[in-house]
């Protein structure tokens, strides 16, 4: 496919969706506002037990990446159970300066009633023309496919938006561990045999989550406390081009604990043209993926078999 | 409080009927139902004779159109809505919100329930879906607590259904996407979880292996119970621990809650199963029968018959049951 030499398309750092420190979430976004990312998604939106960053704090961050010309949005939550899930949203959504990722239909009804757009989040299940329409009467602006889609579906989804006149943007998961599932149970705890009540957060020492292995060592999915996300991680930065003629806008790249800084380069030469193509001959590393662009399983890779 | 039992073909849905079921739900034979499997669910001739059979004795029928509208297939979804309003069904069960709106336009008349697999856990998600679309009824997820439950019945403005027998689904409903990872095949755009055409049995000197589209799900020795590969019940390697690390192969059953439900004002109680025999949908809907009469006979003197316990036990995945989420100390 072409390199389109002056892609519009939009680089955004997704949520954190592990547990790290205080001062590893600082530090990590200090770093990020010199990165050439448009958009960074700031928030937990995993689980609600984990209360190191408060809201204000995410705003201070927010702030500042502001400064560095950085479009801000607050995820919300996507497992919404209980009374002070609702309280902590309500906040999130009134916060009078960012934009949301609304990730359940709570945040939407809430966005909705004020009168506040928002970012429809890949759990909310847009996969069809219909679907994006109702929600951008009641104020979505751009929307996350659900992971699960492939480029081609993007394609002729996008293309049915525009000629039925919705016109909400598209935003495409293309670097990091899927997000794939969540529970009311956490996984973290279950594996030091800890009840979730009394988890004592656990899943704050594993910052890209655990390793879900087959009993033949295959990295199957990986752990991260009420979450479960794929064992391999999804990696489109060959795919940029296609990403950009889909008619998406936008594409997320997920934080890692390490190495972002060179996966934002990446994507940032591929937008441009620069990246140079894959050598077809080389092994794929066993922990990557990017089956689903390509209309396969999610674990696949479009070159073939893994190292 | 109404029984809803599943119907995955014809004599399933004469046996809930004659069983005792309020109401029965059933699909079409495509991807428009969240149980599509090989041989299972309705054509439109023998819809019509269920609906008849069930409508004769005054019991209800659900149609669930209840996966997700993929890109090229908005025309096969809004068929199904249409196929089933003509056939006259007392409710439709959706998941998406597109189509939540097309039903809601075209056949406001006609009883929209949101499908379990529409991820409503707050009573600020049911106001949406209630504000949208007008929504009579929800199926609540799996994954709420019995505190949650009963929060959540006090504000919502819609009736409640819960799950009460059957497989247990762990992760929230609607917003599960392991089977295609997997498989590239998932509930919401095909109807399907750990589809049975990617499975592989494989006996093994290391013992009996199941696989899912080449990944090892579980391995048993010897003499162990072997079940469906479903990928969250395998065993599988965490830190160098082999164990279910996900959830154990068991059933839901939440017989004992029955009083509590009641007196939360929940509305109706939901056996899943419709990919199971009709045996298996008779010998549920009797138990839960007797159970829900006699609560509503004498509600302070209810309490759960040993026999019922071992009725439902015989016919549950992996032989246990658990309350699941409904119980605190599961999560």
């Amino acid at each position: 496919m072409a390199e389109s030499s002056c892609s519009p398309l939009q680089l955004a750092l997704g949520p954190v969706l592990f547990y790290w420190t205080r001062e590893h979430y600082a530090q990590f976004y200090r770093d990020a506002a010199d990165w050439p990312v448009d958009i960074v998604y700031l928030g937990e939106s995993v689980c609600s037990r984990r209360r190191d960053m408060k809201l204000d704090d995410w705003l201070g961050i927010g702030r500042e990446l502001a400064q560095s010309g950085k479009e801000v949005v607050l995820s919300s939550q996507t497992l919404i159970e209980s009374d002070a899930d609702l309280r902590d949203l309500r906040k999130l959504c009134d916060n009078g300066e960012f934009r949301v990722e609304a990730n359940d239909q709570s945040a939407i009804q809430r966005c909705a009633s004020a009168g506040l757009g928002f970012v429809g989040g890949a759990a909310l299940n847009l996969y069809n023309t219909a679907a994006i329409g109702v929600l951008e009467r009641a104020g979505m602006t751009r929307f996350n496919a659900p992971v699960e889609m492939s480029g081609k579906d993007v394609t002729r989804l996008l293309g049915d938006c525009r000629e039925q006149g919705v016109k909400a943007d598209g935003e495409i998961f293309a670097y990091g561990h899927l997000p794939l599932a969540w529970s009311s149970r956490c996984f973290t705890a279950r594996r030091y045999q800890k009840p979730k009540d009394r988890c004592r957060f656990v899943c704050q020492k594993h910052p890209e989550g655990l390793a879900l292995r087959s009993q033949e060592s295959k990295e199957v999915f990986t752990l991260n406390g009420i979450q479960t996300l794929s064992g391999a991680c999804q990696d489109l930065r060959h795919d940029v081009a296609s990403i950009a003629a889909s008619g998406a806008g936008v594409a997320r790249l997920s934080p890692r604990a390490e190495g972002m800084a060179a996966v934002v380069a990446g994507f940032d030469a591929a937008r441009r043209g620069e990246l140079a193509a894959p050598d077809p001959l080389s092994l794929v590393e066993a922990d990557v993926c990017d089956g689903y662009w390509h209309g396969r399983p999610g674990m696949d890779h479009s070159r073939g078999k893994t190292a | 409080m109404e029984l809803v039992c599943p119907a995955g073909n014809l004599p399933a849905l004469k046996r809930a009927v004659d069983e005792g079921a309020d109401a029965v739900y059933f699909g079409f034979q495509n991807t428009t139902n969240a149980r599509q499997f090989a041989g299972l669910n309705f054509t439109h001739k023998r819809a019509r004779e269920g609906i008849d059979y069930a409508h004769a004795r005054g019991k209800r029928v659900f149609c669930a159109i209840n996966t997700y509208p993929q890109p090229d297939g908005w025309a096969l979804w809004t068929r199904a809505v249409d196929d089933a309003a003509a056939l006259g069904v007392d409710a439709l069960i959706l998941a998406d919100m597109g189509l939540l709106d097309y039903a809601a336009r075209r056949y406001p008349n006609l009883p929209r329930h949101l499908s379990v697999q529409g991820s409503a856990t707050s009573h600020e998600a049911l106001r949406f879906y209630h504000e949208q679309f007008g929504i009579k009824r929800a199926v609540l997820p799996r994954v709420l607590s019995i505190t949650q439950v009963r929060d959540l019945a006090k504000q919502s403005p819609v009736e409640l259904e819960v799950f009460a027998f059957g497989s247990l689904c762990i992760m929230a409903e609607g917003r599960c996407y392991l089977s295609s990872y997997l498989t590239g095949e998932s509930p919401n755009t095909r109807g399907v979880c750990s589809p049975a055409a990617h499975v592989r049995w494989e006996d093994t000197p290391e013992g009996l292996e199941s696989r899912l589209n080449g990944v090892l799900i579980d391995r048993y020795a010897a003499g162990e119970n072997a079940g469906y590969p479903t990928l969250c019940k395998g065993r599988f390697e965490v830190e160098g621990e082999t164990y279910h690390a996900i959830e154990e192969p068991t059933s839901l059953n939440t017989l004992e809650l029955l009083p509590e439900l009641a007196e939360l004002g929940i509305s109706a109680v939901k056996i899943e199963g419709r990919q199971r025999s009709p045996a298996y949908v008779s010998k549920v809907a009797g138990i839960w029968r007797e159970a829900i009469d006699r609560l509503e006979a004498a509600p302070g003197r209810f309490h759960t018959d040993p026999s019922w316990m071992a009725g439902l036990g015989e016919v549950s995945e992996g032989t246990t049951t658990t309350l699941g989420a409904y119980e605190r100390r599961w999560k």
